[in-house]
């Protein structure tokens, strides 16, 4: 009963999905679902497939082994194109049509109302530039135009290749609000990106590509739970005690009143007593908990033997 | 399926008026067919015919050379282009069969050619009309000249279209293009004249010429023109060329090339992984 009403929730169900290229399979065994609503960041590094995935779901790249179903739909068939939206990682839009007339394009494509346009433009901040040329738009605003289409007809799926580089703070930040108003609305979104931010942690899953395996897909706190990344301790000794702490906690000297220690979560409430119970000869004490970088790189790029 | 072709004609059509195809394009004919009209006007007292009817054969000649040039160019980059652009991709992505681009495509480049043909032709021919005169029977002429130069141009826009899907990028489609432009234009041409030369009169002459002739859709077109109406043709000089040609070969060679290409280009597009 439960499986079931899961499977009709899934607005994506990729298979043990494979794409070859020669002898190299670019994507191997690739397994994932997304549901109506939810948040998917893929992350990986430039090359790891995250692109050809994204391809085969729309259809336009054969899969050569395993399945996708957009929907209940083939990937690239008529139904599965009318729910789903993309946004290709440099979109070059014809540079002699205006914004609001390349909109309006794929508005009548899509079926929509041409009406609709304007309002789309607003929403991305593109009004003052509707009627301007796309080929002297920033690629910050031609960005903003490929969110604009993407946000046509309210799809179902909306696959998002790499949206945010090249756009300054501001502009992600912007980004990912749409992303989630699109997703409080029921839209399944997967945003692809080479690298983890905080804005990337807070979809509700990452799913992250290796060389074209899939090497992790949880929630932001089950993956740093499972890398079980060490916590460092910064400990600065008073003038005369470095000797001693360094002595007596272990680790590694760095200067003249620095040492750095490094635990495992649970081990740090017993690290962090050893070093209260040294008195005055602790100046100061740091704790740095893994950041998404290191997280993001021990799964990415297969660092501690994982 | 109208919305859709209608939408990407329109904007390809919005697009060739913005980078200025449809200006130069028309000027280009203008241009040469005004030329053509008034430096060929040498032999109308001779063969006691108006001014236009000698129009009307050299602006045959001139659409020979140039209707399948301005449609490769409009064409070439069709698909290659947007390929490249990672706009092909994009619009795929949206529920419009690759069929459907197609058409949208010829339709715009359709209406830029004829908008050419019609102005640049028409504008000659009524230059020609007020020079020297016309007659019911050279503006027919006239007509059929205009309507058939598109029909030519359908044939190399299908051609531009399979090149442009076949080709890696934009700029082999290019080279494509200008290969299939000299010989369909120029080497065909020249090819048969060795051959008849050779041959000296034989089977190859009375038999085969006609037919290998009447099989390249720009000399279709010529023979369409050149040798249909009986006071350009005797303007022309054609007609003994096409003797013992049947008269639905041409009609076949004219319309069946663009849809025979446009047909072969549609399976090319199905191949290109955008």
């Amino acid at each position: 009963m439960v499986a079931a009403v899961e499977g009709r929730d899934d607005m994506l169900e990729v298979r043990n999905v494979v794409k070859r290229q020669g002898l190299r399979e670019t994507v191997s065994d690739v397994s994932l679902s997304l549901r109506a609503g939810e948040r998917l960041a893929l992350l990986g590094h430039n090359g790891a497939g995250k692109t050809t995935l994204i391809r085969m779901i729309l259809g336009l790249t054969r899969i050569d082994g395993g399945s996708i179903s957009v929907f209940g739909n083939r990937p690239g068939d008529g139904k599965a194109r009318r729910i789903t939206s993309y946004l290709p990682e440099s979109v070059v839009f014809h540079k002699s049509l205006s914004g609001l007339e390349q909109l309006a394009l794929f508005a009548r494509l899509a079926g929509q109302p041409v009406k609709a346009c304007a309002p789309l433009l607003e929403r991305v901040g593109l009004s003052d530039a509707a009627n301007r040329r796309v080929g002297a738009y920033s690629k910050g605003m031609r960005q903003r135009l490929g969110l604009a289409q993407v946000l046509l007809g309210r799809p179902r799926l909306a696959l998002l290749d790499e949206p945010t580089s090249g756009l300054d703070p501001i502009s992600r930040h912007d980004f990912y609000g749409i992303v989630d108003d699109m997703a409080a609305q029921g839209t399944a979104v997967l945003v692809s990106s080479h690298a983890l931010t905080e804005l990337e942690a807070r979809t509700d899953r990452i799913a992250i590509l290796r060389a074209g395996k899939l090497v992790a897909m949880d929630s932001l706190e089950n993956l740093r739970r499972r890398a079980g990344l060490p916590i460092r301790i910064h400990v600065r000794a008073a003038d005369g005690h470095a000797d001693e702490v360094a002595g007596t906690l272990g680790g590694n000297r760095m200067n003249g009143c620095r040492v750095e220690l490094s635990c495992t979560a649970d081990q740090k409430m017993a690290r962090l007593k050893a070093i209260t119970a040294l008195g005055d000869a602790v100046a100061d004490v740091d704790v740095v908990p893994p950041s998404l970088e290191d997280l993001y790189r021990h799964y990415a790029a297969g660092e501690a033997g994982s | 399926m109208i919305r859709r072709i209608s939408a990407i004609a329109g904007a390809e059509l919005r697009i060739a008026l913005r980078n200025r195809w449809i200006l130069i394009a028309t000027s280009l004919m203008v241009l040469f067919s005004l030329a053509l009209t008034f430096s060929g006007s040498a032999p109308t007292g001779a063969l006691g015919v108006d001014l236009l009817t000698v129009s009307v054969a050299s602006m045959t000649t001139l659409s020979v050379y140039l209707v399948p040039l301005l449609a490769l160019l409009m064409s070439f980059d069709a698909i290659a282009g947007e390929v490249e652009r990672g706009a092909l991709a994009l619009v795929l992505t949206y529920p419009v069969s690759r069929g459907e681009l197609l058409v949208g495509k010829l339709v715009s480049h359709l209406v830029v050619l004829s908008l050419a043909v019609f102005l640049g032709f028409g504008i000659a021919g009524l230059a020609a009309w007020l020079a020297g005169g016309a007659s019911g029977e050279s503006l027919a002429a006239l007509l059929r000249l205009c309507w058939s130069a598109v029909v030519l141009g359908a044939s190399f826009l299908a051609i531009g279209y399979a090149l442009s899907s076949v080709a890696r990028s934009s700029s082999a489609a290019a080279g494509l293009a200008i290969g299939v432009w000299i010989l369909f234009v120029v080497l065909y041409d020249l090819g048969l004249l060795g051959a008849l030369v050779f041959d000296g009169g034989g089977f190859f002459t009375r038999k085969l010429f006609p037919l290998l002739l009447a099989a390249n859709p720009a000399d279709a077109f010529r023979i369409f023109n050149l040798s249909g109406a009986g006071k350009v043709a005797l303007a022309s000089g054609l007609a003994g060329a096409t003797t013992g040609l049947p008269s639905w070969a041409v009609l076949v060679s004219m319309f069946g090339w663009p849809l025979a290409i446009l047909a072969l280009a549609r399976l090319a597009l199905k191949r290109v992984e955008p």
